[in-house]
């Protein structure tokens, strides 16, 4: 049982979690602030992969972050655009963008499936040749991650606490209150889902400098993984001020992808990874639902053995 | 002011469904008029503060709020100068956010447009949301922090009325907002509303199915029915009627009974 858990499989599961906690606080401002399920995650993923990829290949790997950002604005701008002035509806609007991304995708890496950067300098191996010689020298993935996902949380977390966040979790709290109070709901739409796609984005230009390439199905499953993470993570710390959520959020996504490599220790074939995911993300949604179900069977049992031993008498009085 | 000029609304229009809503309805409050109003299921009262909010845009007729035109005005815009509350207390608050990030969304309205975006809710602001709540005396004051879903019915709308009135607006929308809670806070609310009113000489509009509130509150009493406004009394011959006397003019006015499900005759 002990070669379960090596430290190399710690160490990659808490960087890919960290990395990809991103897409899952993106998720985490569309499914659970704005209450909007935004489907075009997937090829918004790929879309800042791709970006990320093309713009590290010329050779500025801090450029590619933030022309990945950019264009997750994009992406998420069009996705609002659809849902908020064309009246098309949001989870249609999603698959729509997604779709499209595709092509789209495709076109930003010159009509090719996948790039890769092996000959590139990437923000990763930059900082290796930055970072003095120490015990660490290991973990700078896992640092420049933390960092970076960190320093994102941090933001978000302050953002939301700002007038403009405040409006947009109000917008998904409650519609009837923000129009009966100067708030533009759709304006805030917009605005969430532009924040939500820069990180989905910037998930995906991070991940694509980590693996050292980009391939255009890279994010097939993405929103089911994220959407898996923050659950896990809600669960994980509950209720609580915003700041707790993010870390929750970020958490859960660790967590998840511990539970994957744990899968992939116990020889899971490569290929059945997806249905491992999907089991995974079907569990892990319906727990809370299950353990509410669970502690009412145990009080119903509890309250009749209780009756029976009480002879059930009193009630004939 | 408030001047509704001959405003119609028809729904579903042209559909077996059709419904005119709203037939012409004309409408003036001077400033700090508290008007009462009360009618019939589906006689339009709802309608006609939608379509004062906004909420929909009305097919004709105008409506002019302080001087200005409003009746194309978006709903988020002239919200700003609108307060609403409806007869569900869970409509006018943020269920998942604190007492006091959901008062600071309502001191939204004061701040002067865009720049204003990226700031945060400051001390002085918490101090002042920290006293006003004080004034309602439900212990709001200590628990800013706690989330409003954890709220009572009564103090959730209790709040909302505080939100709505933080900026004074321009005119208070009441639409039956004691209606659904029980006697003893709806006594509160319905106090508070009053000394709000009173203090801040608000111009109000106000629903209501208790007919004895229909003519103890405010200077005026408008009925309505079908989409008209059908009995409209105030000043001294308001005093002077009683609950029969209205029920009275409408059954002439109308041409039938108040057949309200929900109608309060007594205190």
């Amino acid at each position: 049982m002990s070669s379960l858990f090596t430290l190399s499989i710690l160490q990659s599961a808490l960087e890919l979690g960290c990395i990809y906690a991103l897409v899952a606080l993106a998720l985490f401002i569309s499914f659970s602030i704005l209450n909007i399920a935004d489907l075009s995650t997937d090829g918004c993923f790929t879309l800042g992969c791709a970006v990320g990829a093309m713009v590290t290949l010329s050779g500025h790997p801090y450029l590619a972050l933030f022309a990945a950002m950019g264009a997750g604005v994009c992406s998420g701008f069009v996705t609002a655009f659809l849902q908020t002035r064309m009246g098309v509806p949001s989870i249609l609007a999603g698959i729509i963008v997604n779709t499209g991304l595709y092509t789209v995708n495709i076109a930003v890496m010159g009509f090719s499936s996948n790039v890769n950067l092996f000959a590139s300098d990437t923000i990763f191996s930059l900082a290796k040749e930055k970072l003095p010689y120490g015990w660490y020298e290991d973990w700078y993935k896992l640092l420049i991650a933390l960092v970076i996902v960190l320093v994102i949380g941090v933001l978000l977390s302050l953002f939301l606490g700002t007038r403009l966040g405040l409006s947009i979790r109000a917008t998904g709290d409650n519609e009837h209150m923000v129009r009966a109070s100067s708030i533009n709901p759709l304006f805030m739409i917009t605005v969430g889902l532009c924040v939500a796609n820069a990180l989905t984005a910037l998930s995906g230009a991070i991940l694509g400098q980590y693996q050292k390439s980009c391939d255009i199905n890279l994010g097939t499953g993405m929103v089911t993984i994220a959407l898996a993470s923050l659950i896990i993570g809600e669960t994980l710390v509950g209720k609580g001020s915003m700041f707790r959520k993010i870390t929750g959020v970020i958490l859960g996504s660790c967590l998840y992808r511990f539970i994957v490599a744990l899968a992939l220790r116990m020889n899971v074939p490569a290929e059945a990874l997806k249905l491992v995911s999907a089991v995974i993300v079907a569990i892990a949604i319906s727990f809370p639902y299950l353990k509410d179900k669970y502690s009412f069977y145990k009080l119903r049992k509890n309250n009749r053995n209780l009756f029976r031993k009480e002879g059930g008498a009193n009630v004939s009085h | 002011m408030l001047v509704i000029d001959s405003v119609s609304k028809t729904f579903n229009p042209g559909t077996v469904n059709e419904k005119k809503a709203l037939d012409k309805v004309s409408l003036t409050l001077e400033d700090g008029d508290f008007a009462t109003i009360v009618g019939s299921n589906g006689a339009g009262k709802s309608t006609l503060f939608n379509a004062i909010t906004g909420n929909f845009y009305v097919d004709e007729g105008r409506i002019v709020l302080g001087g200005e035109d409003i009746t194309y005005c978006k709903e988020h815009v002239r919200s700003r100068v609108i307060g609403h509350l409806f007869q569900d207390p869970l409509k006018g608050t943020a269920p998942h956010m604190t007492i006091e990030e959901n008062m600071a969304l309502a001191y939204l309205r004061a701040s002067t447009r865009r720049h204003a975006y990226f700031s945060r809710i400051s001390a002085k602001e918490k101090a002042k949301f920290r006293e006003q709540l004080a004034l309602l005396d439900m212990g709001l004051e200590d628990r800013m922090k706690q989330p409003v879903g954890l709220l009572s019915g009564g103090q959730r709308q209790a709040l909302t009325l505080l939100m709505a009135t933080m900026v004074t607006p321009r005119i208070l929308l009441l639409d039956e907002h004691t209606a659904a809670l029980d006697p003893a806070t709806a006594d509160k609310v319905l106090a508070l509303t009053e000394r709000i009113i009173a203090e801040r000489h608000i111009t109000c509009l106000m629903v209501t199915h208790n007919m004895h509130q229909a003519l103890s509150l405010g200077n005026r009493t408008l009925m309505m029915d079908g989409g008209h406004i059908v009995f409209h009394v105030s000043g001294e011959e308001r005093k002077k009627l009683t609950i029969d006397d209205l029920l009275e003019q409408f059954k002439i006015r109308a041409g039938k009974q108040l057949d309200n499900d929900r109608i309060l005759l007594s205190k």
